[in-house]
């Protein structure tokens, strides 16, 4: 007789093809997909990430974070009957039949090396250390290719104005794939132009944060010290006692 | 079996449940229910992974012999080195550093900038990563980070948060290093150029997150560890400090007693180096890729505990392993996001947990172990889940409340990478709720240190979500990223005086390999296990039945 599993038996269970990987019986519904020119029939729910996992390749390279922050598995692909070629990252694409797909497991980018406490806060920077953005034909390839979403064109000519503020909103997002940079014709690496542009807005364009400065004044003047040697020295009752009595400021 | 139809991402039949969550919302919309008081608190908690029977044992061996942990990580303490000693030359370093960082997230990105600050050669430092520098937990973080700087809110307040939140077994010195210095480094990121999230006047935003009695949380969107990580990589790279990526440390050298260097693996070529290292930081981050308990996690591919098992077997002491962090909302669907973690700060912005019958059952910012067993009850013992096409439950976040309390457009604007999750699989989370359940997130435990970061071991000093300490039993949101940046620059500032006052390289010996080796044995453990793992295996099981290795 089958024993009965508890709930952190069943929750394991339920789990098991994200944590263990595949089990071709589990699967119903099936794609094809070509990895690098071989066909693969893959899970039909799975993303070009599991699904080359599942093929049989276990990655060193290509992938990072698995859930969309880090860039690593960025990946190209054409659909069938479609002309297009694709950009778009591994972990967060799911197979199409028919897909045929390589990952791109490093951008050449070379970049500047600058202190940005010794520049000035000035459209001239992105000049000085990335002078082809000036190159930029307005194409619009890196804004297609961005697996963000993002107005990366549009981005590249807020610097080109010198609007720190507006390329650092429109390049928030970006998670430095390199995908923009391997299309754009002007060979811009426009990631790194980012990079800098926000750091600049980021120091010099937002405000000056006057009440940290003031708890810094505070913790140098040791106003804290009495407070924090009472705490380290309290039993666990009395701290008990302490957190239960905590008030917990308004909405 | 019929093609699924689905509607708006999900599939047709979710819709009816949909529509109740939609009903009741604006009934909803000025109801929180209750938080839970300390008896609640402990019957909610008997199904949570961590206090339901099983899923633990006893370490049997080495300096925290009897000490309770997650059977996975116990399983790979007692595990033989993945290298012999006479396989490797030890005769000459390939690299010979003042200061040697495992693993570039937050923590040894950190560290490695603070040790160079206080005056280490850049050549003299190399940070060793096992994916590519930024690969990491680091960069995932979406929540925010913990500063006590409004006038409203004190050091007092964020210590005794940390305390409540940590079940009281926190370490004080620690902490109290932890709660000082968050200023100073809210301060450096301003420098360096962080963008944070701001209100109209200027001032940070900062909001509350599960466990505060204070708004606290700094944040840049939701992508807060994207953005303070990758400027202070800029930072390192600026700075040219050596870095080398794709080879990770698979064993620590010892010349006896204190650490002296280590043995890099190239995943690539699979040759090996030798470095040998003044002074080790060791900043792995944790081990979500174990899959405690069989769970899904939030963390990335590397986190494999590697630091815990290495810094272990060289005589490192442990603490608090016996609690593992579940996240509360954990996406549950799509099944190709399983894990995904959904930020608190979706609820602390408004959004509710909800059962399948349209009922706000929990209060929705309780500590997280509370939280999290609030929803599996609701799921497996309520039975008021919504269960999904692959056969996982789940209840409803209601994240449209998001924007009934705020507006219009607020979730773009403020959670795009949550948007943008949900978008890539056709779901609108302004207009549809998304289903979640826990999913393994942190390691509350791990390395014992000072307030420096410094091990009971000469020469080894960690960082990052390895220590143990900090949190206690239970890390509050917001208070690991700070941990990463406070530890990492106190281990960068305190390798490099001891640096400074003159020590000599010591010799490079894999000594203490049969050492553990005999520990394995005389204790009886059968096994042929070895550690680290380095990487999670996820290949198909087709795939694998019919793998040969024949060149
Ligand atoms: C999805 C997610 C969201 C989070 N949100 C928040 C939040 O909002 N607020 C908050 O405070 N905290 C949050 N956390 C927790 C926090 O991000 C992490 O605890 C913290 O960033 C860990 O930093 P770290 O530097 O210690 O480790 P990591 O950033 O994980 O870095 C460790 C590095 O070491 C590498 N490594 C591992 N083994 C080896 C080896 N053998 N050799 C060489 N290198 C190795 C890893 O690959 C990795 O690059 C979140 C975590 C996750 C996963
Ligand atoms: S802007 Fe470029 S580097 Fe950034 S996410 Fe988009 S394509 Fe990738
Ligand atoms: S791809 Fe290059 S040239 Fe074209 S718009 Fe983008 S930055 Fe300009």
């Amino acid at each position: 007789m089958k024993k009965e599993l508890n709930i952190m038996e069943r929750i394991a269970e339920a789990s098991k093809a994200i944590t263990t990987g595949v089990d071709k019986k589990d699967v119903e519904h099936w794609v094809e997909v070509h990895i690098m020119g071989k066909a693969y029939k893959v899970p039909a729910d799975l993303t070009i990430l599991t699904a080359i996992e599942y093929a049989g390749y276990r990655f060193v390279r290509s992938c990072g974070c698995r859930q969309g922050h880090c860039g690593a598995c960025a990946t190209i692909y054409r659909i069938k009957g479609d002309y297009k070629l694709q950009c778009n990252l591994a972990c967060q694409t799911r197979v199409e039949d028919g897909m045929e797909l390589v990952q791109i497991p490093f951008t050449p980018a070379p970049r500047a090396f600058y202190d940005i406490l010794k520049e000035d806060y000035v459209v001239n920077v992105f000049f000085k250390f990335y002078p082809e953005v000036a190159r930029c034909v307005s194409c619009n390839t890196c804004t297609k290719a961005c697996p963000q979403d993002l107005e990366v064109m549009d981005y590249i000519q807020a610097a080109i104005r010198g609007d720190f503020e507006s390329m650092a909103d429109k390049s928030f997002d970006c998670i430095q794939c390199g995908m923009c940079a391997i299309r754009c014709p002007a060979e811009i690496i426009q990631y790194h132009v980012a990079q800098l542009g926000r750091r600049m807005y980021g120091h010099y364009g937002e405000f000056e944060p006057e009440h940290l400065k003031k708890r810094i004044e505070e913790i140098n003047e040791g106003k804290f010290e009495k407070d924090l040697d009472e705490l380290t020295s309290l039993s666990r009752k009395e701290l008990e006692k302490l957190y239960a009595e905590r008030i917990r400021e308004k909405e | 079996m019929a093609e699924i139809k689905y509607i708006g991402g999900y599939p047709e039949h979710f819709r009816k449940y949909i529509d109740i969550v939609s009903r009741t919302r604006m009934k909803r919309k000025d109801y929180t229910p209750p938080a839970m008081n300390k008896e609640e608190q402990q019957e909610a908690l008997k199904n949570h992974p961590d206090y339901a029977p099983g899923g633990k044992r006893k370490i049997s061996i080495g300096q925290n012999k009897g000490d309770i942990a997650p059977i996975e990580v116990a399983d790979l303490l007692e595990a033989y080195p993945v290298i012999t000693p006479d396989e490797i030359d030890l005769k000459k370093a390939d690299y010979s550093v003042d200061l040697m960082v495992i693993g570039g997230g937050l923590a040894g990105t950190t560290a490695c900038i603070w040790a160079n600050k206080k005056g280490i050669d850049k050549n003299k430092i190399l940070l060793v990563n096992k994916l590519r520098h930024g690969d990491a937990n680091s960069i995932m973080a979406e929540g925010g980070t913990q500063v006590a700087d409004r006038k409203e809110d004190s050091l007092r307040a964020h210590y005794l948060d940390i305390m409540g939140g940590g079940h009281f077994a926190n370490k004080p010195d620690v902490v109290r290093a932890l709660v000082s210095d968050a200023p100073l480094i809210m301060e450096w990121l301003h420098e360096l150029g962080v963008i944070f999230d701001r209100e109209e006047n200027g001032d940070f935003a900062e909001k509350f997150a599960g466990g505060l009695s204070r708004k606290r949380l700094h944040y840049c969107r939701d992508y807060t560890g994207l953005e303070e990580f990758r400027v202070i990589r800029d930072d390192f790279r600026n700075r040219q400090i050596s870095y080398i990526e794709h080879s990770p440390v698979i064993e620590l050298l010892t010349d006896g007693e204190k650490v002296t260097g280590a043995v890099l693996y190239n995943l690539e070529t699979g040759e090996y180096s030798i470095v040998e290292a003044k002074t080790t930081i060791m900043a792995t981050g944790g081990f979500g890729r174990l899959h405690i308990r069989g769970f899904p996690t939030t963390n990335h591919y590397g986190a494999t505990a590697d630091g815990i098992i290495l810094s272990y077997r060289v005589g490192a002491k442990l603490r608090d392993t016996d609690t593992v962090q579940y996240h509360p909302t954990g996406a549950a669907y799509p099944v190709q996001i399983v894990g995904y973690l959904l930020t608190e700060k979706l609820r602390s912005a408004g959004a509710q947990p909800v059962n399948k019958d349209g009922e706000a059952f929990v209060y929705p910012l309780e500590p997280r172990d509370v939280e999290a067993s609030a929803i599996i009850r609701e799921c497996y013992v309520e039975n008021k889940s919504i269960t999904t096409p692959t056969g996982l439950r789940g209840v409803w976040l209601d994240t449209p409340m998001i924007e009934v309390k705020n507006g219009e457009g607020y979730i773009k604007k403020n959670f795009p990478g949550m948007n943008r999750l949900y978008e890539r699989n056709n779901i609108d989370m302004a207009k549809d709720p998304v289903l979640i359940f826990p999913t393994l997130h942190y390691q509350n435990g791990g390395v014992e240190t000072d307030p420096w970061g410094h091990t009971n071991i000469d020469g080894l000093w960690v960082a990052g979500e390895i220590m143990g300490g900090v949190h206690g039993k239970n890390r509050l949101m917001g208070n690991s990223t700070l941990d990463t940046m406070v530890f990492g620059r106190r281990t960068g500032i305190s390798t490099a005086e001891y640096i400074k006052s003159g020590k000599k390289q010591g010799k490079l010996t894999l000594e203490h390999l049969p050492k553990y080796i005999k520990m394995i044995k005389e204790a009886g453990i059968k096994t042929n296990r070895k550690a680290p793992i380095l990487l999670p295996e996820y290949r198909g099981k087709a795939a694998l039945a019919r793998m040969i290795d024949i060149f």
